[in-house]
């Protein structure tokens, strides 16, 4: 029997690095003298404005309102888009869609038959969804699969994207946001509508992830 | 093949044709100076994003605290390698995953190959794929490696696909297809690519919805998907694919089994290393805030109700392939802290001319020419060395030394260094196998032999020739600090006048009228 793929690749490691046999050493200290916060609450109206100018920068669409004006404000957005049929992960806080007058398939509901289909995705739409966190400085929305975000796939196939943001969701920059998230969950970044820049470094937006992103963000 | 100064079981990497290229540098630079197309493409392209670049880095105040982290992180995983790995290892399994180890590129293959047959069934075999675009997979010739097996691996990202169509090679890390124009992305649409709208204009738009309707229905009915990842982290277990079109979302996604090839370097210890990473990557790679998608997944990862989301079966191929080799020199190991943004690429004046295909390597420009000679070794002149001389041998030569990478790179690494480094060793080698008795190895006689080496041949020394013209261009005060081959090794303990503006070959030739 020769040896394992596995003890040959650390064998070999250690033997480049001149160490034979003994602890492992020490992490060596890094030094992070970079900005680890701007430096403002989350949902201070100074980050909802920079996360506001940067999701537009993306050519993504900003609807900024009350908490008691999403349902109608989902409802506008909805019908300017034409949309008729729309999936929603399970766990959509009921008002979100109440004012909206359009059919809606939940993923994951028993009524629904379990799981959407690929299929079922790929005809519906669009999707409304919330998040875990916005990130104002990178112009950054993170779903993690919680019961108001659902599962990747909800989130991708379809071609229109609303997402509701909370204005405490709203931190300042990377490092304030990765301390929220749960490295276990199934996490997706999402910085405007897809994009390209492969032909002559033109970006255009839109090709295989939802071509329109649309955010609400709920002020106050 | 020859371990290149290696330390006695650390092997090089296995060939598959995707590091070594047929020609040298010189000979291949040649050929891409004479192509004017490529040049304006070329041109265009990298000062697109060295603008894009420099303006969202401009905007970080704490950028170079951000690098100095970087540099210090990376340093970090090098030193604790098999501690990291293994607890990564660990992480993945206890989610669900499975971990292999593949010493070489052959290794690597087959098992892909292996867990995509295993994928189908013996009624319903798979029998093809889909790639999200990996620098891994592409230097393990995995492509090609399936192909030989009946299946055919379709690559998703948009550039790789402009690159598959045409069966031509990646010219760029980010941007493989940068060296077409939007006139010949549209006519290679037209050539290959089935069920094409005939009335396709060369907008970028309209090339874009191509591609998203030709891969759509690929997308839905994929049963096995392979990637590259950027990161991995060790305390957790997670790796992260960063990406802007959405086509890393569909394959990391909509399988039911994902293979992900990563070498054996990609590691970050902890989840909080990622404040780094994810804000130097896209600023420094296409010059963004942040790239439209970033996925992160943990095993076979679920939902926060327990449901599956994305591929139950998930496998983590980690890669060596000369990476050990690479490890084991001390002055060399830190090629291993690229991060790929391809920074480095778009500030080099060599590549900027070149182009990516001249360096003959997946790995081109200067991390290219610093990274390729150790993962896959050098010949110096020794007896199995290629006529001619050995293309991977030439490129620790493919620069001016100006040292622009360096300035560019996100995580320090000091690519100028590192590339007089590689030379020195280059003509200790070629001095040993020449069995040139006596002769220390100082800096003016490595200098000298290189000299030699360039001087050999006309065509190199031309090419030596236009790097001076080079020099001229960035000397400073009729100085330069840094000078192409033949005479690099002077400068670093030296300023040399610059060049005039003609060289006596040019001279000679002009007014001769003789143009050879
Ligand atoms: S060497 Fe540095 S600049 Fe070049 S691709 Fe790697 S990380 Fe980027």
């Amino acid at each position: 029997m020769t040896t394992s793929a596995r003890d040959e690749v650390l064998r070999r490691i250690r033997t480049a690095l001149g160490r034979t046999g003994g602890a492992a050493p020490q992490p060596s200290p890094v030094p992070r003298d970079y900005r680890t916060s701007l430096g403002q609450e989350p949902g201070a109206p100074g980050l909802l404005d920079l996360l506001v100018d940067r999701l537009v920068d993306y050519k993504a669409t900003v609807h900024r309102c009350a908490p008691d004006a999403v349902g109608a404000t989902v409802a506008a957005a909805l019908a300017a888009r034409g949309a008729r049929r729309l999936a929603a992960p399970s766990g959509l806080p009921a008002g979100w869609l109440a004012a909206a007058d359009v059919e809606t398939v939940t993923d994951g509901a028993a009524q629904d038959g379990g799981a959407l289909p690929v299929a079922t995705l790929d005809a519906v739409d669009g999707v409304v969804t919330g998040c875990a966190v916005a990130v104002a400085q990178t112009g950054t929305i993170v779903l993690d699969s919680s019961p108001d975000c659902g599962r990747r796939a909800l989130t991708l196939v379809p071609d229109y994207h609303l997402i509701v943001v909370r204005a405490d969701q709203v931190v300042g920059s990377v490092p304030e946001a990765l301390p929220r998230l749960d490295p276990d969950r199934p996490l997706t970044w999402v910085s405007g509508p897809s994009a390209t820049s492969d032909i002559e470094l033109d970006r255009v937006e839109g090709v295989h992830g939802p071509r329109t992103l649309v955010v609400v963000l709920v002020e106050g | 093949m020859t371990t290149f100064l290696g330390m006695p079981g650390l092997p090089v990497a296995t060939e598959r044709g995707t590091l070594r290229g047929p020609d040298t540098f010189p000979v291949a630079a040649r050929r891409a100076l004479a192509d004017t197309q490529l040049r304006k493409n070329l041109g265009h392209a990298t000062s697109t994003i060295r603008a894009k670049r420099a303006r969202v880095v401009g905007e970080l105040d704490d950028w170079e605290e951000l690098r100095a982290a970087g540099a210090a992180i990376k340093a970090d995983v090098m030193a604790r390698l098999p501690e990291l790995l293994v607890q990564l290892e660990e992480n993945v399994t206890a989610r669900g995953g499975h971990v292999h180890w593949a010493r070489d590129a052959d290794e690597a293959n087959r098992i892909v190959l292996d867990l995509v047959r295993a994928a189908g069934t013996p009624d319903d075999p798979v029998t093809s794929v889909v790639k999200v675009k990996s620098m891994a997979t592409q230097e393990i010739g995995l492509n090609e490696a399936l192909a030989e097996a009946g299946i055919a691996a379709v690559e998703t990202d948009l550039a790789e696909l402009i690159v598959q169509l045409s069966d031509d090679t990646p010219s760029h890390i980010l941007v493989p297809a940068i060296h077409r124009n939007r006139a010949e992305i549209r006519q290679i649409f037209l050539d290959h690519m089935p069920d094409v709208d005939p009335g396709l204009t060369d907008e970028p738009r309209v090339l874009a919805m191509a591609a998203r309707a030709y891969l759509r229905r690929t997308f839905l009915a994929a049963r096995v998907a392979v990637s590259g990842a950027n990161f991995a982290i060790a305390e957790t277990g997670t790796l992260a694919v960063v990406e802007s079109e959405g086509n890393g979302r569909m394959c990391l996604t909509l399988p039911q089994t994902l293979v992900t090839v990563m070498g054996i370097e990609k590691l970050l210890p902890t989840w909080r290393d990622l404040e780094v990473f994810l804000q130097l990557l896209p600023r420094s790679s296409t010059g963004e805030r942040m790239n439209p998608y970033t996925s992160m997944w943990t095993g076979a990862p679920r939902t926060s109700d327990g449901a599956p989301d994305g591929p139950q079966e998930f496998h983590l191929v980690l890669l060596d392939n000369g990476r050990t080799a690479t490890l084991a020199d001390e002055a060399g190991r830190q090629a291993l802290h690229c991060i790929r943004c391809s920074a480095c690429l778009n500030v080099c004046p060599v590549y900027e001319r070149t182009g990516g295909h001249a360096y003959g390597s997946v790995y081109p420009g200067p991390i290219g020419a610093v990274l390729t000679p150790q993962l896959a070794g050098m010949h110096g002149h020794g007896a199995d060395a290629p006529a001619g001389g050995d293309p991977v041998d030439s490129l620790p030569y493919a620069s001016s030394l100006c040292g622009a990478c360096f300035d560019a790179c996100p995580v320090r690494i000091d690519i100028p260094s590192m590339l007089v480094h590689l030379r020195a060793k280059h003509v200790e080698t070629a001095q040993a196998q020449r069995r040139v008795p006596g002769l220390p190895a100082s800096a003016e006689n490595a200098a000298m032999s290189a000299a030699a080496w360039v001087m050999q041949d006309a065509g190199r020394f031309s090419f030596a020739e236009r790097g001076l013209q080079l020099g001229r261009l960035l000397a400073r005060d009729g100085r330069i600090r840094s000078l192409p081959p033949p005479l690099s090794a002077w400068t670093t303990s030296r300023d040399v006048p610059a060049p005039p503006a003609e060289t006596f070959r040019k001279w000679w030739a002009r007014t001769r009228g003789d143009r050879s």
